[in-house]
């Protein structure tokens, strides 16, 4: 047996099992290799007392043969999650002593099912970038490098400590959030595999809010299987958020059968960018030919608003953040810097505690919604998400699942495309249409880029059907046999 | 759509986020630039077609009107900047 912090959750499930080695263990390996892991930034806190104690609580409860489905797995929580007792930032200055007085609705699931907390983990400003660049924390660095190249790489975005965190090894898993492709695009860029689940499967209460109509819990994990796994502790009906479903959750991981013979899968010819780097495209034929291979028939699509879908993006997300931001005024909670009047007060604590991206987007969203444009661009925008939603629906009227990269590119080094915010959106062009049309969403390594970067296929479902989803990934995961590893840590921890 | 700076202005005031002039400039740039690439929406013919405001095809649920939180003022108090009694603080807005 390698690492303990190389294996899998399938794996460290069975070795807790046959008792090779205890939970407590596992968790002493991780919080040594959380420590190791500070040079990227990853952790903003770091909870190795309450990891140990809940570490004996899993043993405890091995001992009695009472296991638990996540029993023992140290997990980090991207900082958008409150956490009772531990510190909250969303990564945001004006959430910098938050300190909240209750649990999410997800991560209580997942300590409810025997999971341990490692820590919080950094990501862009209320979730509102590709990159984890834009921090108030500073950025997070991806364990990737491109090999004879030092200079560090972003892990993706938003949940780009998330990614780091799970790729280096310093976590066995971690819950990530997606607005446009938080989850996927990061997972994409770090080599492991995202699963953004259908809008109202996991409860959002207890989850700093970034756009309402599209924010979507889900896990990053190392293997398709350990998704299926985490996000079945992470779904459920939950009376306390409005929007979640009261559906069924199935068992996700009998659905890994390994047999897609007769499927139809979607591939959507709109998502053939012009100025699309050639091995995207050369990946893409390679799990077409890999689903082909496995018995599943590829179909030719047409999704063809795609090209629509960011640039309506940007007008509803945006408008929701600035909804769901105006909470931050310097009273109930965060920081507050003074003003002569209360008007002031706000305006000061404003702008001292937004970084430059998220007040953009307030802004946007600010004149998109103000008198006299609100018909122009907002509703035109929502006029266009059911077009789009439409087109996804007559897809699946012929096709049982959609295949298409993840992202029209690898990693990029930090700093790169600081400059131009929509250069930096594109980065979301595959990801974002299916937060539009509240679809579940699987990146899934499937390769490396000539620059020996990490390369994701997505793959995209009827709305609650991961089931499908995540057994058409694990097919591509199969094929693709994806075993690179990070820089970081050298030699592999 | 190009915004100008008196434009910017405003809806930072809207948005209550103090803008140095000396940023007002920039910022115009910035988001004309967005709201330009944004624009191409207007290619789209969306007469006649439903605003969608949730993915969720469903009615918002409805519960029984009864208490189901509460009694935990020091606890909510507790991440505010600044309270006193038992209340939020704010600057004075009465004279």
């Amino acid at each position: 047996m390698g690492a303990l912090t190389d294996l899998t959750i399938a794996e460290a499930r069975d070795g807790l099992a046959a008792k090779q080695f205890s939970a407590r263990e596992m968790t002493e390996a991780y919080i040594a290799a959380m420590a190791a892991a500070r040079p990227l930034n990853a952790f903003l806190v770091e909870t190795p007392e309450r990891a140990l104690v809940m570490a004996a609580a899993s043993d405890a409860r091995i001992a009695r043969g009472a296991a638990l489905p996540m029993e023992g797995m140290p997990l980090a929580i991207k900082d958008l999650f409150c956490t009772e007792g531990v510190l909250t930032t969303a990564g945001s200055r004006i959430l910098e002593r938050f300190m909240p007085p209750y649990e999410s609705t997800v991560t209580a699931k997942l300590w409810q099912a025997g999971a341990v907390m490692l820590g919080k983990v950094n990501m862009d400003e209320f979730a509102m970038g590709s990159s984890t660049v834009t921090c108030a924390h500073g950025p997070v660095e991806s364990p990737w490098r491109r090999p004879g190249d030092n200079r560090p790489l972003v892990p993706g975005g938003s949940s780009g400590g998330s990614a780091a965190a799970v790729a280096a090894r310093a976590a066995i898993a971690a819950t990530g959030t997606d607005t446009g492709g938080s989850i996927r695009q990061p997972a994409s860029f770090c080599g492991i595999v995202g699963l953004k689940p259908t809008y109202g499967r996991c409860s959002r209460w207890g989850i700093v809010a970034f756009a309402s109509s599209l924010d979507q819990a889900g896990p990053m994990t190392r293997s398709v299987r350990d998704a299926a796994i985490m996000l079945k502790a992470m779904a459920g009906h939950d009376p306390k958020d409005s929007t979640s479903a009261p559906q069924p959750v199935p068992d996700f991981e009998a659905a890994l059968t390994g047999d897609i013979r007769g499927l139809r899968i979607g591939i959507p010819r709109e998502y053939r960018l012009d100025g699309m780097p050639g091995e995207i495209e050369a990946l893409w034929q390679r799990g077409i030919e890999w689903i082909k291979d496995a018995g599943a028939k590829p179909v030719e699509i047409s999704l063809k608003l795609t090209k629509y879908a960011l640039p309506a993006y940007y007008i509803i997300a945006p408008a929701e953040a600035s909804s769901n931001l105006a909470r931050y005024d310097g009273v109930r909670f965060g920081l507050r810097v003074p003003g002569q009047s209360l008007d002031e007060m706000y305006e000061n604590t404003r702008a001292a505690g937004f970084g430059a991206e998220v007040r953009r987007r307030i802004l946007i969203g600010t004149y998109v919604l103000s008198a006299g444009y609100y018909d122009a661009y907002y509703l035109k925008a929502q006029r266009l998400r059911t077009l789009i939603a439409r087109d996804f629906a007559a897809a699946f009227e012929r096709c049982d699942a959609l295949l298409t990269p993840t992202a029209p590119s690898a990693a990029f080094a930090i700093g790169e495309k600081q400059d131009d915010p929509i250069a930096m959106y594109l980065n979301d062009v595959f990801t974002v249409p299916v937060n539009l049309a509240g679809l579940p969403g699987l990146s899934v390594p499937a390769g490396l880029s000539r620059d020996g970067l990490p390369l994701g296929l997505q793959v995209i479902g009827r709305a609650f059907d991961e089931a499908t989803v995540l057994r058409v990934g694990g097919i591509i995961e199969r094929a693709a046999a994806f075993t690179a590893k990070p820089a970081f840590p050298a030699g592999g921890g | 759509m190009a915004l100008d700076k008196a434009t910017v202005a405003r809806i930072a005031i809207l948005a209550r986020i103090k803008l140095p002039r000396s940023e007002q400039e920039h910022l115009a740039r910035e988001l004309s630039a967005i709201l330009g690439w944004i624009e191409q929406l207007a290619e789209v013919d969306t007469a006649g077609v439903e605003p969608m405001s949730s993915v969720v095809a469903m009615r918002l649920p409805m519960r029984e009107d009864e208490v189901t939180d509460g009694d935990c003022r020091d606890k909510i108090l507790a991440n505010a900047p600044a309270a006193a009694h038992g209340f939020f603080t704010v600057p004075k807005v009465v004279e």
